[in-house]
């Protein structure tokens, strides 16, 4: 039997249609139902462009005032206290001003100046190093300024902190549960074998809540929206002599620094 | 067949060994995992909407796609802070493992491990995620 070009061009019309149709209602059948969802950010959240801190060491007097804010942060993040500097894990800690602000230093400048304390953490740069060689795409810079981790995605090769030319980064050399004083069981833990670091508390930003560091330091943290001329950070970064850490380096820290309190500011 | 009765008996006692999970199974019946969804939490969003099957989404879809949706809220909170799902019943809920799942499922013994175990998966949801604390009775 012998068909003609215009029977063959027919049936390989119909049964396209009868395939892609098929294919369809195949489809159609399959789905559960979940198609119908969406997603959306908390309508509590607090909307902002730039994360950003002003932090004001003169606010700061005494020992304990730094201790609270570490302690606020590290007890809501289960951040654990491993006791060694070696497998140290940290959030938010201290440097002295010399390791602070390396480019900063002199020669005849008081003992005191440059053993005076500073609260560091990360610095949620605008040109991350640490997302530049990220190889998973585990650390991410979100549209609000917070550089991100997923520990999800982290495979613990630690490029981030070689690549960090502040030391915010932490690898995780043993399991930190057992090292955790207290649980806190609205937020996960790490595992061993990825890094972690402070992540902007985004957790209680998206619930309209600042970051428990600027809650727990009385007046001492400014945190607010780096891209709103009108936002207090913004004023204050426009009137008073603020320090960023390492700024040559090109990374753009958004964590400002006003050194000297209100009298040589 | 050289050696014919020694190689009939290896094969029987060789069949015999293979065969020994099959036979020694045969007619038992295997129980088949129960995840119980009968704790406190549950109990009273039934109440309040008056229907059994509270889950945020129909039980079918979580039985089969859980983990699929677990993954999409991971990225979705995570990567692109959206935290609100809206379910298709309209509910919404906050995308949290720990917080939400698990505040309603405070039972991970008797209700992920029951599958989970049977099926032999080891998800690494809890290498980092705090299991609720369960009082063990």
């Amino acid at each position: 039997m012998s068909i003609n070009r215009r029977q063959f061009l027919k049936i390989a019309g119909i049964s396209t249609v009868l395939g892609l149709g098929s294919t369809a209602a195949i489809n159609s059948a399959k789905r559960s139902g979940l198609e119908a969802s969406t997603v959306s950010p908390d309508p509590a959240a607090i909307p902002f462009k730039r994360w950003g801190m002003v932090i004001d060491m003169s606010k700061f007097k005494t020992e304990d005032d730094r201790k609270k804010v570490y302690e606020a942060c590290h007890s809501i993040h289960n951040v654990p206290d491993l006791g060694n500097p070696k497998d140290e894990v940290k959030w938010i800690w201290e440097e002295k001003f010399g390791a602070t602000f390396p480019d900063n230093e002199n020669e005849f400048a008081s003992h005191e100046a440059m053993e005076k304390p500073f609260i560091v953490l990360c610095n949620h740069c605008a040109a991350p190093a640490c997302v530049r060689v990220c190889p998973t795409k585990a650390t991410f810079k979100r549209k609000d300024g917070i550089v991100m981790m997923d520990m999800h995605r982290c495979i613990g090769c630690r490029f981030c902190m070689a690549a960090c030319p502040f030391g915010a980064r932490s690898f995780n050399w043993k399991d930190p549960r057992p090292f955790i004083k207290k649980e806190n069981l609205e937020f996960p833990t790490r595992t061993k074998g990825v890094v972690e670091k402070c992540t902007g508390c985004y957790e209680r930003l998206a619930i309209g809540q600042k970051p428990a560091c600027v809650e727990a330091s009385n007046g001492g943290i400014i945190f607010g929206d780096l891209e709103d001329p009108n936002s207090e950070i913004r004023k204050t970064i426009g009137s008073r002599y603020t320090l960023r850490r390492k700024p040559a380096l090109g990374t753009e820290p958004s964590v400002y620094y006003l050194i000297g309190g209100n009298e040589n500011a | 067949m050289y050696n014919g009765g020694k190689i009939i008996i290896g094969l029987a006692i060789f069949m015999a060994f293979v065969t020994f999970p099959f036979y020694n199974n045969f007619g038992k019946a295997n129980a088949k995992p129960e995840p119980k969804t009968d704790t406190p939490a549950i109990k009273e969003v039934q109440a309040q909407l008056g229907k059994k099957e509270v889950c945020i989404e129909p039980k079918a879809a979580m039985k089969g796609e859980h983990m699929q949706m677990l993954n999409d809220w991971r990225d979705s909170v995570v990567r692109d802070g959206n935290r609100i799902y809206v379910a298709s019943d309209g509910r919404k809920h906050n995308m949290s493992l720990q917080n939400t799942c698990m505040k309603c499922h405070s039972n991970k013994k008797e209700f992920c491990d029951k599958c989970h175990n049977y099926m032999a998966v080891v998800p690494y949801c809890w290498d980092c995620h705090i299991a609720p604390k369960e009082n063990k009775s």
